[in-house]
């Protein structure tokens, strides 16, 4: 989302790159292509034009900054005024006292409500809470049926009853108490703003449940309309927040920008997938740098965090650092990335995805890694030890047994020759050399050159001054980057985002700490799916 | 009934494509065919159908719109005025500019001199964009994204009328087959469940295939629709392939004599390159003998803003769409869009979506649509 923003202010930035100060037509020139990207991101014609009068303002008081270009001078403007719309910063959710904490889901037909409610149902157990879904959505076909099929998926009771959404929810609440679970989730029915007679049901609802948090769920392709859209439900509900849906596609998400920018309520969380575990809380600031092409690191070492097994992870830590990097080091490595959710997913976190690459990684194929696993499960545990013992007709053997092609098994020897050789030399101390890439896992989709290109010094040092950890080397996140297709280092990030060079066990001792300063200590492992 | 199920004849020599299996906890394979020969009493079919206009007098009318640009001249905040109107509208930056290029070219031609005319001549073109077949302001054969080109200033030549007829081959052992498609949460499984009622009353009898596999309860939700209205329904196993659901449609419709079959299809991000391979198979196995693909349908939110153009281009060279359906039009969003859709593309809307009941889909009035697109 946002690619056409951050493509255009690359693209001013550039232009002005080459002049000594600002003139007034250079900044004109500017906002009109300001303008015109968010426009085309869906922003309310409205909050656009405030968006860009908030620009002028900022960059007509950057006079004295001196040491800025101009080109640089327009884009840290924007930055501060896409975080200054789009929140500041991330909703603190706090709960009820007594329990239940109520969270009302509200909006329109389509825009992923019952899915979100799931979603959110499982986020919430991941922090450790307990609660219950309550299907109140009776108006479409099945919805109270896709409800319960998605509560058994993240295993979390739900609540329904033929009769009608007041009741429903009224029950509901009484069910949560009953059972003592600490947050109820009341699914409702889409419903347009202009329906009067829907949107005082909604009301009834409402009134009836009490909710500490009515969310709106909002789609992210919406256009032009979400701010009628937010703006009624507002009036009607006394909104919390929102959550937006569908980032995963390639729309702008403007409708995030207008949304906060008319109805002043926080964007809450964030669906980025079809999968029930891409969701996560909002974070305006990461968004704004994601806009800019900045990528998303935090968010991605969070999700690290929280997916990968720690044992695991300082195991395979140790053994990096001796140098060695089995097939089991490799597969078990897989396992871990799967926990992070899609590859292509991951992919989109990472700083410097250009729009190329970012197409590239929506096709990577997970699949790919699943045809990965089957060649080393169709391996020996002696031959995982050892490759070296796997000859011509232990090929022909693993590419029948993973029904594969010996090429296929060749290419996966090669390319982990290639990592035990990176491997030793980053524990010899010696700097990242070029990485094969994900070319090779990814069938060949032109994603041949990531590999080089996420490993440059570049990218490293600006990883090194987003994460502001105190690493020499940087090879842990360098790591994670080069290696996206084989991931060694991926764990080191797990292990706090340290460099190899450290014992594992500091390296946990740092990830603890770390989650502790986050989120209050609190990470639960997620249930493998 | 193990036996009976879905065939995997289909997917045999073909690659899986889509979604991982597995992804969704299977609910036991199952075919059913819910066929209810008698249907009902039909005499709720009987009302008269809602007019668009009806349907949209009901919301529109709360934006004052450009007639405060009525019975003005024409200075710099009427184009000011004109151009947010069109861009709240949804139509977009490219064909906004497009649309008031050639105005201003008029103006300064002494065409048009008053705000009246101004606004008429406006409707007038947004009514023939939509109207013709004929890809307006863009240089021809330009389908891309580059859609920037100021208007050639040429208005429109030799071009022919639209058809927005659902295509339908009245042929002795013909299986017609209309897939519907687009992203999540648009409203495809209700829409193919009113087509449905439609083609039912019309005396056609239609099969439906319930083709999204993925979502949990998508084939429940169809199933009612094809109790609702009289109409079988196939379906697979929950998490299963879809192309073996409509292949088996298309077999039993053969078999039973069903002469039409809506197939159903799970929504999906048109990024999804793997779900795009799903769906392009999808229209290949339907499309086998006795089976016969006469329309694509995508089926679009009104409330969809520029990415609308980006899935419509994606979606037709997938699976060559041959129409729009625009849905919830009912509600505040006006789907101007689809102007940008007809513009860039040439893809016109053949219904619109106004409202939950089975009523609610009716065919597509340029000029009724361009009335409300302006407030």
């Amino acid at each position: 989302m946002f690619d056409a923003l951050s493509d255009r202010l690359e693209r001013i930035a550039g232009h002005l790159r080459s002049r000594g100060r600002l003139s007034d037509a250079d900044l004109d020139e500017a906002l009109r292509e300001i303008r015109v990207a968010l426009l085309e991101a869906d922003v309310e014609v409205g909050v656009a034009r405030s968006f860009v009068q908030g620009v002028r303002e900022r960059c007509a008081g950057e006079v004295l900054s001196r040491s800025l270009t101009p080109g640089q001078q327009v884009v840290k403007a924007v930055h501060e005024e896409l975080v200054a719309v789009l929140g500041g910063e991330t909703l603190k959710l706090t709960y009820a006292s007594p329990p239940p904490t109520v969270v009302l889901l509200a909006g329109l037909q389509g825009s992923g409500k019952t899915t979100t409610a799931a979603k959110l149902a499982r986020w919430w157990k991941q922090q450790g809470r307990n609660p219950l879904l309550v299907g109140a959505d009776l108006q479409r076909p099945a919805a109270v049926e896709q409800l319960r099929v998605l509560g058994r998926q993240v295993g979390v009771t739900v609540f329904s009853e033929p009769t009608d959404p007041v009741s429903v929810a009224r029950a509901g609440l009484e069910e949560a108490r009953r059972l003592g679970r600490d947050i109820c989730i009341v699914d409702t029915a889409g419903r347009l703003t202009i329906d009067q007679e829907l949107m005082d049901e909604v009301r009834r609802v409402s009134d009836v449940v009490q909710p500490h948090y009515t969310l709106l769920v909002i789609d992210a392709m919406t256009g032009q309309d979400a701010v009628a859209t937010a703006r009624a439900f507002h009036d009607t509900l006394e909104l919390g927040g929102i959550i937006l849906t569908k980032l995963d596609g390639d729309a702008r998400g403007g409708a995030a920008l207008s949304v906060k920018g008319v109805v002043g309520r926080p964007i809450v969380f964030a669906s980025t997938g079809e999968k029930l575990g891409d969701f996560d809380l909002f974070h305006p600031d990461r968004m704004a740098d994601r806009i800019l092409g900045m990528g998303d690191v935090l968010s991605l070492i969070e999700q690290a965090e929280r997916a990968m097994d720690k044992e695991s992870v300082a195991r395979s830590a140790g053994r990096l650092m001796e140098g060695r990097f089995t097939l089991d080091d490799f597969l078990e490595q897989l396992q871990q990335v799967k926990k992070l959710g899609s590859l292509g997913g991951v992919m989109k976190l990472l700083p410097g995805m250009t729009k190329e690459l970012r197409q590239a990684a929506d096709q990577i194929d997970d699949r790919e890694l699943a045809r990965v696993e089957a060649i080393m499960r169709s391996m020996t545990p002696e031959e995982r030890a050892d490759p070296s013992v796997i000859d011509g007709s232990r090929r022909v053997r693993i590419a029948r047994g993973s029904g594969t092609s010996t090429q296929d098994v060749n290419q996966l020897l090669k390319q982990h020759r290639e990592m035990q050789k990176l491997v030793r030399s980053m524990a010899n101390g010696n700097g990242m050399p070029g990485m094969p890439g994900l070319g090779g896992l990814s069938g060949g989709k032109g994603l041949g050159g990531l590999g080089g290109l996420l490993g440059s010094r570049k990218q490293l040092a600006a990883l090194r001054a987003l994460g502001g950890e105190p690493g020499d080397g940087g090879e842990g996140l360098a790591g994670l980057l080069a290696g996206s297709g084989g991931l060694p280092p991926l764990d080191a990030v797990a292990a706090g985002g340290r460099p190899p060079g450290q014992s594992g066990a500091r390296g946990q001792r740092g990830a603890k700490g770390k989650n502790k300063k986050k989120k209050g200590g609190r990470v639960t492992p997620p249930k493998d799916r | 009934m193990p036996g009976e199920t879905v065939p995997g004849a289909p997917a045999a020599g073909e690659a899986p494509v889509g979604r991982p299996a597995g992804e969704a906890p299977l609910a036991e394979a199952l075919v059913e065919v819910a066929d209810r020969a008698e249907v009902e009493d039909r005499a709720e079919v009987a009302a008269p159908a809602p007019t668009f206009r009806e349907r949209l007098g009901r919301t529109r009318g709360v934006f004052a719109g450009l007639r405060s640009l009525r019975g003005k001249g024409v200075d710099p905040a009427t184009w000011d005025e004109l151009e947010e109107s069109l861009l709240r509208a949804d139509v977009g930056v490219a064909t906004t500019d497009a649309l008031l290029d050639d105005l201003r070219r008029r103006v300064r031609q002494k065409e048009i001199s008053s705000g009246d005319q101004l606004v008429e001549a406006l409707e007038g073109d947004l009514v023939d964009l939509l109207s013709f077949d004929r890809r307006w302001g863009v240089a021809a054969g330009a389908g891309s994204s580059s859609g920037r080109e100021p208007a050639s200033g040429e208005g429109f030549e030799a071009a022919g009328p639209i058809s927005r007829d659902l295509r339908f081959d009245d042929e002795e052992g013909v299986v017609n087959v209309w897939l519907f498609v687009g992203v999540n949460g648009v409203g495809k499984t209700t829409t193919v469940g009113k087509v449905a009622r439609q083609q039912v009353a019309m005396g056609r009898s239609a099969l439906l295939a319930a083709g999204d596999t993925f979502r949990a309860a998508a084939g429940e939700q169809l199933a009612m629709w094809a109790e609702r209205v009289g109409a079988g329904v196939v379906r697979g196993a929950e998490g299963g392939d879809p192309s073996a659901v409509v292949f088996d449609a298309v077999q039993r419709a053969a078999a039973r004599g069903n002469s039409l079959v809506l197939a159903d299809t799970a929504g999906r991000l048109h990024t999804k390159v793997n779900l795009v391979e799903e769906l392009k198979k999808i229209r290949r196995v339907a499309g086998r003998p006795p089976g016969r693909v006469t329309e694509v349908l995508l089926v679009l939110d009104a409330t969809t803003g520029q990415n609308g153009l980006v899935q419509a281009r994606q979606f037709t060279e997938a699976v060559a769409v041959t129409g729009v359906v625009l849905t919830k039009l009912d509600g505040t969003a006006k789907g101007g869009i689809v102007v940008a859709i007809q513009r860039e593309l040439g893809l016109p809307v053949k219904l619109v979506g106004l409202g939950e009941g089975p009523e609610d889909l009716v065919p597509f009035d340029p000029a009724d649509f361009v009335g409300a697109l302006l407030g």
